[in-house]
This record gives structure tokens, sequence and C-alpha cells, in this order.
């Protein structure tokens, strides 16, 4: 009988490295349950999860909603565009107007980092940060980590390279802080203007190179560059970004080893993957789309031991 | 803590072989019979029903393991969640005859849980339930074994251990132990 160390899921760095492995064997019994004809365990029948999102999301919030669906819980959910939020209503008014409700858990997604764990200081309910900014997105960096457990046998020892906007990126953040934990070696990789200033100070080797990034690692997890949240421009041209970091099926065939190709998407074909790449036998991105419902049923279900 | 014996090491084994004799006699060649061990302590009975039945019947019987932990009825009202097993069923239970096989029958919300994760495999065409040790009087559900090792007069305060051989235990023995009283 083991549960987890924290409360609320608002970022890998509150994590132990027994708490990920807890939801990894939890995960590991919720993807059997995937595999049934019938695909619904009732163990939260009686929680009622609102999934609050302030910013545009497909997979996450798909695959949250199919979570809380097959683990039985009450759904609502709230997009901040065309609600109250535009007429200038707060984000503690919106959420304590949602608990009001009878709401038990809250998943979360805001463009401002540090939402999710400002809300947990003022209310009680049971928060998941499903993704707050640049700063974190824990239930994409667990999948992350369990994909690469699933292919490889193990994350420990395993080599990582996280290629792209690291700047704008959360899940590369919290995909650092969860591999470190896990005892894999991890190496960013982009242009140096993409690159946070100390990023090294996390343990992760720092390569501007992309080839030599992808002959060093076991796997590539490659990220959109985020256009949305660059305020100027960091390189000259997408057309000279994909000419020096893209992946194509030509670089991956030149390795003299076959590496995996992770990506958390939105893929944009052609930029930071080319279609080849990204549809070869390397890649697991869509085993990563599956694993994220398993995960997340297994984030819900020991949260939800801890509802008031 | 007292801890009385009430089957020991012989009589468990010729337990186990009575209850086979008894499946043999309902489920004669076990064409359409398959046996389900409850995780996580059922298994260990399903899997010495499995040996016994193949030694006197020559051939295997189909055995596989469920786990219940998200089926229980008394999450989130324990301390902690209950860690979960793994099922390994692999055939049909689509209209055969099932035999849920498990430890202790004490409260029946185990057996009831069971029975509802055992329905997303499929409808059998009918479930039988077998415990070695049944506890009389305890029951919150109406729910009884068709085939029994022993039953046993017990108290609230006190719990039916089954212990199987391994390393650190000698020999297989079960055990009414009375907890300690808290004062």
């Amino acid at each position: 009988m083991q549960e987890l160390s924290v409360r609320h899921l608002l970022g890998i760095k509150d994590l132990t490295p027994a708490d990920i492995q807890l939801i990894f064997e939890t995960a590991d019994n919720f993807k059997d349950v995937l595999n049934r004809t019938i695909k619904k365990v009732p163990s939260l029948r009686d929680i009622t999860i609102a999934n609050v999102f302030f910013e545009n999301s497909t997979r996450t919030r798909l695959s949250f909603e199919l979570a809380e669906k097959r683990l039985s819980a009450d759904v609502i959910n709230f997009s901040a565009s065309g609600s109250s939020v535009k007429k200038g209503e707060t984000l503690l008014d919106t959420v304590n107007n949602i608990l009001a409700m009878k709401v038990d858990m809250i998943v979360m997604r805001h463009a401002s980092a540090g939402a999710p764990h400002f809300l947990s200081r003022h209310i009680k309910a049971n928060i998941v940060n499903a993704g707050d900014g640049t700063h974190e997105h824990p239930t994409q960096a667990l999948l992350d980590s369990f994909s690469i457990r699933e292919k490889l046998g193990e994350v420990t020892g395993k080599k990582i390279a996280i290629i792209g906007d690291i700047l704008h990126s959360r899940v590369a953040l919290s995909n650092i802080f969860a591999l470190n934990k896990l005892g894999a070696q991890v190496m960013v990789c982009g242009p140096a203007t993409l690159l946070p200033r100390h990023i090294a100070d996390l343990g992760v080797k720092v390569e501007l190179d992309v080839r030599k990034a992808l002959a060093w690692c076991d796997v590539a997890n490659v990220l959109r560059i985020q256009l949305e949240r660059q305020q100027m421009k960091y390189f000259p041209s997408l057309r000279e970004y994909t000419l020096y970091y893209g992946i194509n099926k030509k670089l991956l065939d030149s390795l003299s080893k076959e590496i995996v190709i992770m990506h958390p998407g939105p893929i944009n074909r052609g930029v930071e993957l080319s279609s080849d790449a990204a549809d070869s036998h390397h890649s697991i991105i869509l085993n990563q789309v599956e694993n994220g419902v398993a995960i997340r049923m297994a984030v819900l279900y020991l949260l939800a031991s801890k509802v008031a | 803590m007292q801890k009385r014996l009430i089957v020991p090491d012989q009589l468990l084994d010729i337990m186990i072989q009575r209850l086979a004799h008894q499946l043999i006699e309902n489920h004669v060649d076990f064409s359409h019979s398959v046996i389900l061990g409850l995780q996580p302590r059922g298994i260990f009975v399903a899997e010495r029903l499995q040996q016994k039945l193949q030694d006197i019947l020559g051939f295997p019987v189909r055995t596989g393991q469920l786990d219940i932990t998200f089926h229980r009825d008394d999450f989130r009202r324990r301390e902690s969640p209950v860690m979960a097993n793994a099922t390994h069923i692999d055939f049909h239970i689509e209209d055969q005859r099932v035999i849920l096989v498990d430890d202790v029958l004490y409260t029946g919300r185990s057996v009831r849980a069971a029975l509802d994760a055992m329905i997303a495999y499929g409808r059998p065409a009918s479930v039988e339930l077998l415990v070695l040790i049944d506890r009389r009087y305890t029951r919150h559900l109406p729910i009884e074994a068709k085939y029994v090792g022993k039953y046993v007069n017990s108290l609230p305060s006190e719990r039916v251990l089954v212990e199987w051989k391994n390393k650190e235990t000698p020999e297989n023995n079960i055990w009414l132990i009375t907890k300690k009283e808290e004062n």
C-alpha cells in the first residue's frame, strides 16, 4: 500500500523518484484496463473533475477527459475562450465559482507560469497541472519517460537528447526533472538563442550541433518551435532552422545506430521533423499519445485518494 | 499478538485434495470450466488447486489471475490506495463456467468487486466461489462460497493468515491471529 508524497501534481520538481515509480506501476495496470473490451473501471465514480483550460490544447485535453471518463469520474469542461474570463473575471474567482458547484479536482492549463501553484495556496481541491506557461507540463514528462521505459526496458542510464526550442518549452523542463530523477543522462540541443542561460546547472549536457546530439543519444525528444510564445526573432527563418536543426530520415539513416524519435505534439511537419522521420519505425509518437491516457489515469487515481 | 494454528501443513494438503475432487465431481473434464484466482492472495490457492487437478486428471486446467483493485468499494475510505496487481487471463470467459478462488471469505466485499471486475472480460455461463477459510457470521453482503476448506468462527478483532511455503516460511499453515488489544 503506497501513496504519493504530494496532494497536487504541480510539477515533476516536487515528486520523488518513488512517486514516479508508483505512477508508472499504476499506469501499467491501467494500460492493461485500456486493452480490454470494457475499458472502464468504477474507481472515481464519486469524484467530479473540472478541466479548466485557459490555453488551447487538443491532445492533453482529450487525453485527460478520456482518462477521467475511463475512471468513471464526472467531468466538466471549461475553456477561457467564450467564458466570463473575457469579461474580466480573475483566475481565483473563476475557479472558486467552479468549486462552488462541488468539484473535487481541477485539471488546469494556463499561459502563466506558476498559476496552478498560486491556486493550490488558495483552494482546497486537488490540482493537476496540465501545462503552465513555459514552466512545467508534468503529465507529458511522465508519459515520455513511461514510453521510453516501455520501448527500451528502463530509463536509468539511457541517453536522452531534447532537441529544439528549449527556452519556451515546459515539456523540456519537466522532462529534464523527470529524467534526472530516474537516473537518465540528458542533453539539450538547439540554436544558442533558444537555450536558456545556465541550463547546464540543471545537470544536463548542452550541444549546439544536432548531428552530434543524435550520434550521442538513444532517444531524441524533438520539440516544436513555439512561435506563439516568441516575442522576438530568435533565428533568421524557419527554413534556416529546418536546414540546421530539422530531423529527417536521411539524417537518421546516416547514424551508426538506431535511435528512438519522440515528439510531444503538435508536430510542425517539415520544420523540426520531416514526415519520413515522423512516420518511420524510429518514431514512438503515437505510443506516447496512447500511454498518455494510462499515465493520466494513474495520476488522477492516486491523487483522488487524497480528496478530502 | 496471539497466533493459533487452525490448519497445519498436512491438513492443508488434504484440504486442497478434497476441494480438487469436489471440483472434478461438478466439472468432470473442465472442458468449459476455468479457474480465476483473486489477487493478491487467492492466486496462490488457485496455483495449488491447478497443480492438484493436473496431478489427478493428467491434463492442465485453464487458470488466470484477476485483480480487483479498481473495482473495490473502499477506495477513498481507507488511509492510502491499495496497490494494483496484474490481471492475467489468457483465455475467453464468455460462456465458460468460472470458479473464483480466494483464500479467506470474510465480508464478501472482495468477491463483489471480483464479480464486477470479471464481467469486463465477458459473460460467463456460471460463477462459483471456492475459498480455503470461510469466516462465519461476518458477511456484509449476501455472498456464500460453494466450496469451503474450513469454516472458522472468529471475532472482528481477529485475522486469518494463510502462509505459503517460501524462503522465509518452511511450511504451509493457516493461522488465526488475535490483534493486540489497543488501550
